[in-house]
């Protein structure tokens, strides 16, 4: 079956979504993502969707679905790489993605998360 | 107005709810509409493609290149044979979902497009017509 690959990168889970997702695809994702951060003992999920030109609502409501599940999982969830052309769609389409918090790209979302969770731990 | 292209697919599943995105791309591409243009009526093609398969049990979808005298667009039409809507004014309204959805859909596919015309009758069916001109 068609997956898309989860990996793990220090202890946040990246997932890059670079294919025109269909709606299984979508909820096999949210899925895998919910059993991996318990197994990997993930912090925080990054998602690249950089190379998608259309989020509509239902990838809108998988995006929610899985921040909202990571949090109740202890895990942080970013969503990084958006198309401005996607933002302004989105927007339109009536959906501002609640409850996610976003990155421009990887690099950031990752800064985001680690500053997150060092306010959270507090001082060593 | 006259029609320039014609296309029609079927749409039963979610594959091919991709696929029409994908025809509904190419076609906006080929008349040339703006980025943030085509990704408005890919979206809204999406959404109302998902309406058919979902809600209307399976149908098509006819993507239409047209003219009129001083401009280029595409209309887009999506049909089923599925139950129909009963209340057409509350199917428009955002949130409402009969099938456990964000309720989005047919008012987001009409904000995203410059016309929509939606027709439905229940036990017969519905036809959602969008249009974007360039």
């Amino acid at each position: 079956m068609e997956r898309i690959p989860i990996l793990k990168v220090r202890d946040c889970l990246l997932v890059t979504i670079q294919v025109d997702m269909h709606d299984r695809l979508a909820m096999t994702l949210q899925d895998d993502l919910t059993e991996q951060i318990v197994s990997q003992r993930a912090r925080g999920v990054l998602i690249d969707i950089s190379a998608l030109d259309v989020v509509d609502s239902f990838i809108g409501r998988m995006l929610s679905n899985i921040a909202g599940m990571s949090r109740i999982l202890d895990a942080e969830t970013v969503v990084v790489g958006m198309q401005p052309s996607v933002a302004i769609t989105l927007v339109e389409l009536g959906l501002s993605l609640p409850g996610i918090r976003t990155a421009l790209n990887v690099d950031r979302g990752m800064d985001l998360l680690s500053a997150s969770r060092g306010s959270e731990d507090g001082p060593v | 107005m006259t029609i320039h292209k014609s296309h029609e697919l079927a749409l039963s599943s979610q594959d091919d709810v991709v696929m029409a995105r994908q025809a509904v791309r190419t076609a906006a591409v080929e008349i040339g509409l703006s980025l943030v243009d085509q990704t408005k009526i890919v979206t809204a093609a999406s959404e109302l493609a998902r309406n058919t398969v979902i809600h209307g049990g399976g149908g098509f979808a006819r993507i239409e290149i047209i003219r009129d005298t001083t401009r280029t667009g595409m209309r887009l039409t999506f049909e089923d044979k599925g139950p129909g809507i009963a209340d057409l004014d509350m199917a428009m309204k955002d949130g409402y979902s009969s099938a456990g959805g964000l309720g989005l859909g047919l008012g987001g596919a009409k904000r995203l497009s410059n016309e929509f015309v939606l027709q439905s009758e229940p036990g017969k069916g519905t036809r959602v017509t969008i249009t974007r001109w360039k």
